[in-house]
């Protein structure tokens, strides 16, 4: 309340002050030793100041009154220096004055979980998989964060919210004959407790991920050329998070990140929305901050605004944007929707809070279609599981994504595993291409602890939900050592 | 009662030696495992945003953060904490004790260093750590103004960037004596023009310790040339091309050879310049005869922190010279067990420092004589390149990675840029395009501590075109 008297007495119309207290825990191991064991601890104040309609923003981790008045002093100058160089003064949605508390759901705290338990589980599970003939180099670790921020703004909203995060690792690299081949499974991070870790059963699990690795060494080298398909979701949300995700963020539509991240290919808005057909008309792209065990579910965001579930993609059709408070009205009159959808997020307490992803995901279909059932209806295809190298451009258009496994599909049966596999595509042409996907039994929570975006650069939790589906006649580059 | 800080709100954000000694005698009086190790890094830093013509964020941080690295026996764990209070101090050496109690042995722990000493490095400008809310708005106002004058023939330019000031200082103490701080500055200001008809993108950038080295404007100018050049363009079949690369898209590729010098990657197989059937490439040629790439924090285009996160002085290390591989870079552990020097880049919070050894105190690859415009007018056909973006791992052995070109991409004819081109996703190796150089041009500073040179470069492997501008 010091902070906001004093951005107030300093000429803010609005001002919102954040305290965070962060406390991030990772251990990382190799074969049987333990390579790292870290803890530390966050604390401080971000105060942000609205004066003539331009933002400042200060951060301090001095927690005294003088510190903090000092700060919401800092956040009211940067605000006055930039209105000299002001186009169109900021507005605000309106969004109703809040107050109370939000936990993630947890069974069991993973900070109050001893580091010997956490680092017996990751030793047993590496052990598992140095059992396996061939497997000389195992890498796991565990990164849990714990994070308490209490948001006050003169509006009058006052909310205390408390996130939990967790994010496995498991790597196996197998050796033979001068060749390596490495397989990481794919364990979301989720925004749940120890309770989802132990539910991985990571020491019994280990051996059949590491053998995926001995298996990569006799896979045969990818054809170049068109191939149908089938991205597994522990592939595909990943696909999701870079082609759908990030090119439907408004700030990036309107240029903000122009200078790092990029712009978007769903831009102008005017030009978009209700008009881009983004694919077939059975797909349907769900953003959304109340998803249970997701790493974007929260009771509010960072300016207050009650978390919100929304279509992004109706029956193949751009429908909205993710937006914040600042950016509603910007596309209000195409729309109709004028609160904001509460995607305003900080990564820290010293981070200015603006647009981050919500969970942006995939609706299953309304026939309950199987992974097996995509396969044998498949004659000639890959299967894709699990992230591998991404990249794409700054448009979101030109795509290159690869995996950790690649089985061939011949007449409905999967009949060996292939390697060097990347597929490579145009954004619209590639979702346009899509026509099967798999229905509800077929779903599954994927996501990255770590999304980077803006200058100064900030890391954003994401969780992306899909069903398996399959894409007809794709690109496929070989990434082979001769390539 | 808020807990007693050390320092008061109006004190400077960045502690001087003798209050991080202070800090670090505080925490080492409390600490009783058999070894301990602090590290302090306290700054201000001050950013700036703007695109659309305006500022759109802007901020101030200060912050300072203490880590406490425990060692017992062969039992070692970090914790680090930005509440400096005496109670929250002392918590946080006896957490990191107890942490390091409950951690399975390490065989390869390396004991804390003794008193060293270090080569005295001035990179702390006083222009930078001043540069406040006013300065860093004008000079956005200067870009902006600058690139909107120079584009008006393409209509109203769009104008995006970011400037960022810190300043900071980092100590590092041990128990067994040694002291090591250091203090540093750093600017960076880069920025992005569009064309209002979005068929055009320019992108300009600076870096420096000094931020009176840095021209607002000339980079504004810089940015909306490109942009208005690059309109309209054209596509062209992807394949292998000669490119120009200017030096920031030398500087996005070069440094990723990082992790080929790693000399325990090299000695256990699966390194770049491991050899099939054991040993390592050392002492051959790698690369192109005009290939010289070296580290060295004194080197007054580098200016970087003399020590690493260990305390370990850093010298100058030439990683290739004249096209040879000329070292390996070595963490504490593998040199011991080889009978090498270490060559820094450890002081990760635990043990298994057997990875370590990237390449601190600067990086800078020598360059010609010749401007970026005298390698274009020496080219028959090829592509020129302002930089590259979201570049990702192929092959981690042969260092193939995949990217896209962005913000620039022309068509050069008989020595002059003659067409707008779409850009391109390429699959391509640093290591591969060093052994097919044509000619170096100037070397200049890319980035505080970052020196590299533009590039001739025959055959570079462009595999597909992209809409995107």
């Amino acid at each position: 309340m010091e902070a906001l008297n004093a951005a107030k007495d300093a000429g803010a119309s609005y001002a919102d002050a954040r305290i965070g207290r962060y406390r991030r825990q990772g251990i990382n191991t190799r074969e049987r030793q333990v390579t790292n064991v870290s803890d530390s601890e966050s604390y401080g104040l971000g105060v942000r100041a609205l004066v003539g309609g331009s933002w400042g923003f200060a951060a301090t981790s001095t927690m005294t009154k003088e510190g903090v008045v000092a700060a919401a002093k800092e956040a009211a100058r940067l605000a006055r220096a930039a209105r000299s160089v002001q186009r169109r003064p900021v507005e605000l949605a309106s969004t109703p004055a809040v107050k109370g508390t939000w936990k993630t759901p947890t069974t069991r705290d993973p900070l109050d979980v001893a580091i010997e338990d956490k680092v017996a589980l990751l030793l047993a599970a590496n052990e598992a998989a140095l059992k396996v003939p061939k497997v000389r180099f195992v890498n796991s670790g565990l990164q849990l964060l714990r994070e308490e921020k209490t948001l006050a703004t003169t509006d009058g909203t006052l909310v205390t919210q408390t996130f939990v995060r967790v994010g496995p690792q498991f790597t196996a690299t197998a050796i033979n004959d001068g060749d390596f081949q490495s397989y990481t499974e794919e364990l979301a991070p989720r925004g749940q407790g120890w309770e989802y870790i132990e539910s991985l059963d990571m020491p019994h699990n280990a051996e059949k991920w590491a053998s995926l690795a001995v298996e990569k060494l006799s896979a045969r080298s990818v054809e170049v050329g068109r191939w149908d398909l089938i991205l597994h979701p522990t592939n595909l949300w990943l696909t999701i998070h870079e082609s759908i995700g990030h090119p439907t963020e408004l700030d990036r539509a309107m240029g903000y990140e122009a200078n790092y991240a990029g712009t978007s290919f769903v831009a102008p808005p005017e030009k978009q929305i209700g008009k881009l057909k983004y694919g077939p008309e059975f797909m349907n792209i769900q953003g959304d901050r109340t998803q249970e065990g997701s790493l974007a579910r929260v009771g509010w965001d960072d300016e207050g605004v009650a978390a919100d579930k929304w279509l992004i993609i109706e029956k193949g059709i751009f429908k909205d944007y993710q937006t914040t408070r600042e950016q509603s009205a910007w596309i209000s009159k195409l729309t109709g929707v004028t609160r904001s959808h509460g995607c305003s997020f900080a990564d820290s307490w010293s981070s200015v809070q603006f647009q981050r992803m919500p969970n942006v995901s995939l609706l299953p279909s309304e026939k309950d279609t199987s992974l097996d059932d995509i396969i044998a209806a498949t004659d000639r295809g890959i299967i894709i599981r699990n992230r591998g190298s991404w990249s794409i451009d700054h448009q979101r258009y030109n795509f290159q994504f690869s995996g950790q496994t690649f089985h061939e599909v011949k007449g409905g049966k999967v009949v060996g595993m292939l390697k060097d596999v990347a597929y490579q595509a145009n954004t619209p042409q590639f979702w346009n291409s899509m026509d099967m996907i798999g229905g509800k039994s077929s779903y599954w929570l994927g996501g990255s602890f770590g999304d980077g975006k803006g200058e100064p650069g900030q890391s954003n939790s994401v969780s992306h939900g899909c069903v398996p589906a399959r894409f007809k006649q794709v690109n496929i580059v070989n990434t082979g050592r001769s390539a | 009662m808020p807990p007693r800080s050390l320092f008061s709100a109006y004190a400077p954000p960045l502690l001087t030696r003798e209050q991080s000694k202070a800090v670090a005698d505080k925490v080492l009086s409390v600490a009783k495992a058999d070894e301990t190790r602090v590290a302090i890094t306290s700054g201000w830093s001050g950013n700036t945003r703007f695109a659309g013509g305006e500022i759109t964020t802007s901020g101030g941080i200060t912050d300072t953060t203490v880590s406490v690295v425990s060692t017992i026996g062969k039992r070692r764990a970090s914790v680090s904490t930005n509440v400096l209070d005496d109670a929250s101090l002392a918590r946080t050496v006896d957490l990191a004790e107890r942490l390091a109690r409950l951690s399975p042995e390490d065989p390869e722990i390396m004991p804390e260093l003794g008193s060293q000493t270090y080569t005295p490095v001035d990179s702390y400008i006083e222009a930078t750590a001043d540069l406040g809310a006013e300065a860093r708005a004008a000079a956005a106002k200067r870009v902006i103004e600058r690139a909107s004058q120079v584009g008006k023939s393409a209509g109203d330019m769009f104008v995006a960037g970011f400037l960022e000031a810190n300043a900071g200082a980092r100590a590092i103490a041990t128990s067994r004596g040694l002291f090591a701080y250091h203090r540093s500055t750093d600017a960076t200001l880069s920025t992005t023009a569009r064309t209002p008809d979005g068929t055009g993108s320019g992108w300009a950038s600076g870096g420096a310790r000094d931020w009176a080295k840095l021209d607002p404007s000339a980079l504004g100018t810089t940015a909306a040339q490109k942009a208005v050049a690059s309109r309209n363009p054209v596509a062209i079949e992807p394949g292998m091309y000669t490119v120009v690369l200017e030096p920031q898209a030398v500087a996005d590729l070069v440094p990723l050879l990082g992790g080929a010098f790693n000399a325990r990657s090299a000695d256990e197989g699966r390194g770049t310049f491991s050899k099939r059937g054991g040993g390592t490439r050392l002492g051959e040629k790698v690369m192109d005869e005009r290939v010289t790439l070296y580290s060295d924090p004194a080197d007054p285009d580098l200016l970087a922190q003399p020590f690493d996160g260990e305390g370990l002085p850093l010298q100058r290390r030439v990683w290739i010279e004249n096209g040879v591989l000329k070292n390996f870079s070595y963490s504490r552990f593998w040199a011991q067990k080889q009978g090498k020097e270490a060559t820094g880049g450890g002081g990760g919070g635990g043990g298994g420092g057997g990875f370590g050894g990237g390449l601190p105190g600067g990086l800078k690859m020598v360059g010609g004589t010749k401007s970026t415009d005298e390698l274009i007018a020496g080219t028959q056909r090829g592509i020129l390149v302002t930089h590259f973006f979201y570049i990702r791992s192929l092959d981690q052995r042969t260092v193939l990675v995949t990217g896209l070109t962005r913000d620039g991409t022309f068509l050069i004819e008989n020595g002059k840029i003659t067409k707008a081109l779409k850009n391109f996703r390429w699959n391509e190796s640093p290591l591969f395009m060093l052994n097919k150089l044509e000619e170096l041009g100037k070397a200049e500073r890319t980035a505080a501590g970052q020196v590299m040179p533009s590039l001739r470069v025959k055959d570079f492997n462009f595999t597909s075109l992209s809409d995107a501008v």
